[in-house]
């Protein structure tokens, strides 16, 4: 027994490190059955538990969208909650498959964090709200004011460089969580609390009286927000991407959560539309090219809706938050969603 | 068998090892230091096999590129373009600040609830037991949330405040204002008066307790001390025109400008620390007190010395060599504790380092690692400073 110890403690050792090491990522959400998606703690409208309990929201959808097809199942989600400072080490360590938090895509995140963004889900930008009764009306009228802000986040750095450009003082307050924000603006322990300009809308929509608060014109900075994936597994970084893509082509081409199974019936009749037919499966092998089958976009965009549809549900102007489109319209409609052809 | 017969020499077999009870425990230890130091090299090898995977490797270049963020309370120069290094060293700072300012009120705070503890008058002994009791059973974040909250919620926004004292102190929401002192041309001769003075009291009292020693006479110290300390600085602050000049909060703006702003943040951390912290140390001043028999106050007395050259000369020594070894502890639990500040957006070495500087960069390891090193170095420092001063008030044998 005791002879034998070293030996056996080594090999446990080397078999541990070796694990680490893994197969493919699709390979692994197949064999697990489910896949493991990151979202926020909780934020209106991007992703929040609804009454059952069930992650609920635009990015908790993209993950539901991503195992719809890859696993043919949009429940087949472990949703795993990460916040500003866990996010990136839960993505790189691979305790989940893909992170659609409202992040931030940056040129370090990309390239010296070794994380591949696919693409953008939502063009976002960087805002200040402030209480009406403060009589502010520009965010250049703010030299001295103390500022609140979620630590750890790309706004503190736009902040910062905002203020220094513009030659002004400020007093950073700096807080952990959206909620505790929110506490210490309403008390006014702050006079400005900023983020990006969608969380300010969600934020404003949760207040008793949103009339008494404004959001400054000013947008500071550029925040393109979109899921990520671990560098270095091409394959896998394809399938998000192109599931994300197929949502937005999918709102182009008119195809909706109720219509998709008509709109693949009809798209091999003369006259069709063939991006139609390629990108339901109808024609082409495409599936296969990224290790799937052909109707990985058809469920995709059967399980949570095309991207105009989410965007309705959860952010639109029907919803509390009532965002516009504004840069999130489609190409074609002046906005700045543009999915590359289907082909 | 007889008494004189030799032992019998033994020959030594492997097996003797497990089997034979003077070998055992050394040939667990060595098992058990064998398995510690497979289980440190697997950490090792799987965080470097791991790093490599991830194509990231370990370097601490990043502590020399720009921040990028501001941090509000800074001790020293920093601004946005300032390296991670530096934001570290503004947060250690910050750290330093409120585990100095924690450990001296917690001690005052301790001090002052264990001797009343002690107190024959039923209502102060039982009120300070509801303290003690009451403080060191709620996680010390409870307090320093309820602290904070009750600060932002209940004090006046800047613009609703009242100046108190004549405008020298401000309460609101956002902290506290109070004067700050301002020194102008002929401030360096005041002060070196001051220290001139301080040493002359250090000399004084040397002397004064040589001759005790010597003839048994007793110098009035402490009034002697107070003048040395106050009447030659007076004067001189006089004669070089007075040159010191407070400076008060005034409301510019947004927010008070001038004085000294101590942030709510701050003040909640420290006053719920000391709180904390000062509710296990009246129990360790409680129980150092009670320790020493009643039979040296009474052989004191009996000897003629007064209560408060007994508490002074006969009790707190002896009291002294039970409080230091379980204050040391209080004190870095306090230092320890202290890294909670984020949560109420205190920028201390966790807050800076441990938290923006690694968000945005991404190094957490190489930054977990560094803080770990500071808060270790910290406690050892402090276990030294007070490991050196217990060994000036304990028992001398001779």
């Amino acid at each position: 027994m005791k002879r034998n110890f070293l030996p056996v403690a080594l090999g446990a050792a080397m078999a541990l490190t070796a694990g680490a090491a893994s197969a493919s990522t699709l390979e692994d959400v197949k064999a697990r059955g489910k896949l493991n998606c990151g979202v926020s703690t909780g934020l209106t409208g991007f992703s929040f538990t609804d009454d059952n309990g069930e992650w609920q929201g635009f990015d908790a959808s993209v993950c539901r969208a991503v195992a719809a097809a890859v696993l043919g199942d949009p429940n087949a989600v472990e949703f795993v909650s990460t916040t500003g400072k866990t996010r990136f080490t839960a993505l790189a360590s691979g305790e989940i498959d893909m992170l659609a938090r409202n992040t931030t895509w940056t040129f370090s995140r990309d390239a010296d964090l070794n994380f591949t963004f696919v693409g953008v889900n939502y063009y976002d930008g960087q805002g200040f709200m402030v209480p009406k009764a403060l009589g502010v009306e520009s965010a250049l009228q703010l030299d001295g004011a103390t500022v609140c802000i979620q630590t750890g986040t790309t706004t503190e750095l736009n902040l910062a460089d905002y203020f220094r450009k513009n030659n002004m003082s400020y007093e950073p307050v700096p807080i952990e969580t959206n909620a505790e924000a929110r506490q210490n603006y309403l008390a006014g322990a702050c006079d400005v609390y900023t983020t990006d300009a969608s969380g300010l809308a969600a934020s404003r929509a949760s207040f008793e009286n949103p009339a008494d608060h404004i959001v400054l014109p000013e947008i500071i900075s550029k925040e393109p927000l979109g899921p990520l994936v671990r560098q270095g597994d091409e394959e896998w970084s394809d399938i998000v991407r192109w599931v994300l893509n197929s949502l937005i082509i999918a709102e182009e081409k008119g195809i909706t959560a109720a219509n998709a199974d008509d709109q693949k019936a009809k798209s091999t009749e003369p006259g069709a539309d063939t991006e139609i037919a390629r990108l339901l499966g109808a024609e082409g092998e495409y599936g296969a090219m990224v290790g799937l089958d052909n109707d990985f976009a058809l469920r995709a965009i059967k399980s949570v809706g095309n991207y105009g549809e989410l965007f309705e549900e959860y952010l639109g102007e029907s919803t509390p938050i009532g965002l516009s489109r504004g840069l999130n319209a489609q190409w074609t409609d002046g906005g700045l969603l543009y999915a590359p052809p289907f082909r | 068998m007889s008494v004189t017969t030799l032992p019998p020499t033994e020959t030594f077999r492997i097996g003797m090892l497990w089997t034979d009870t003077r070998y055992r425990s050394s040939t667990i230890q060595v098992i058990a230091l064998f398995i510690v130091m497979l289980l440190g090299a697997f950490l090792i090898n799987n965080i470097i096999v791991n790093l490599a995977a991830q194509g990231q490797d370990f370097s601490f270049g990043f502590l020399t590129e720009p921040a990028y963020y501001d941090i509000n309370q800074r001790l020293i120069e920093y601004d946005s373009r300032s390296p991670h290094w530096k934001a570290a060293l503004v947060g250690i700072l910050n750290t330093l600040l409120v585990a100095v300012l924690g450990c001296i009120l917690a001690t005052v705070i301790g001090v002052v609830a264990g001797v009343l503890r002690l107190s024959k008058n039923w209502l102060v002994s039982r009120l300070l037991a509801v303290y003690v009791e009451g403080c060191r059973n709620v996680p010390v974040l409870m307090q320093i949330l309820l602290l904070y909250g009750i600060f932002i919620e209940i004090l006046p926004r800047p613009k609703a405040a009242t100046p108190m004292l004549d405008g020298a102190f401000v309460a609101t929401n956002r902290g506290f204002y109070i004067p700050s002192v301002i020194s102008h041309d002929g401030a360096g001769v005041v002060l070196a008066v001051l220290v001139a003075s301080v040493a002359g009291i250090i000399y004084f009292r040397r002397w004064a307790r040589a001759r005790q020693e010597r003839t048994g006479q007793i110098a009035p110290v402490m009034l002697v001390s107070l003048g040395l300390l106050i009447i030659p600085t007076t004067i001189a602050f006089f004669a070089m025109g007075s040159p010191f000049s407070l400076e008060y909060p005034e409301l510019k703006g947004f927010n008070y400008k001038g004085g000294i702003h101590m942030r709510n943040s701050l003040v909640a951390l420290w006053l719920a620390l000391s709180i904390y912290t000062g509710a296990f140390i009246a129990e360790i001043v409680r129980a150092g007190i009670q320790a020493i028999s009643k039979g040296q106050t009474e052989a004191a007395y009996a000897l003629g010395l007064r209560p408060n050259r007994t508490m002074r000369l006969i009790i707190l020594p002896q009291a002294l060599r039970i409080i230091i070894p379980p204050m040391i502890s209080n004190y870095l639990n306090l230092t320890k504790n202290s890294s909670l500040a984020i949560f109420v957006g205190y920028m201390d070495v966790t807050g800076t380092l441990g938290g923006i500087t690694l968000n945005q960069t991404g190094r957490a390891l190489e930054s977990i690692l560094l803080l770990m090193a500071f808060y270790l170095t910290a406690s050892l420092l402090i276990s030294a400073a007070m490991n050196k001063y217990n060994e000036s008030v304990k028992l001398k044998e001779r």
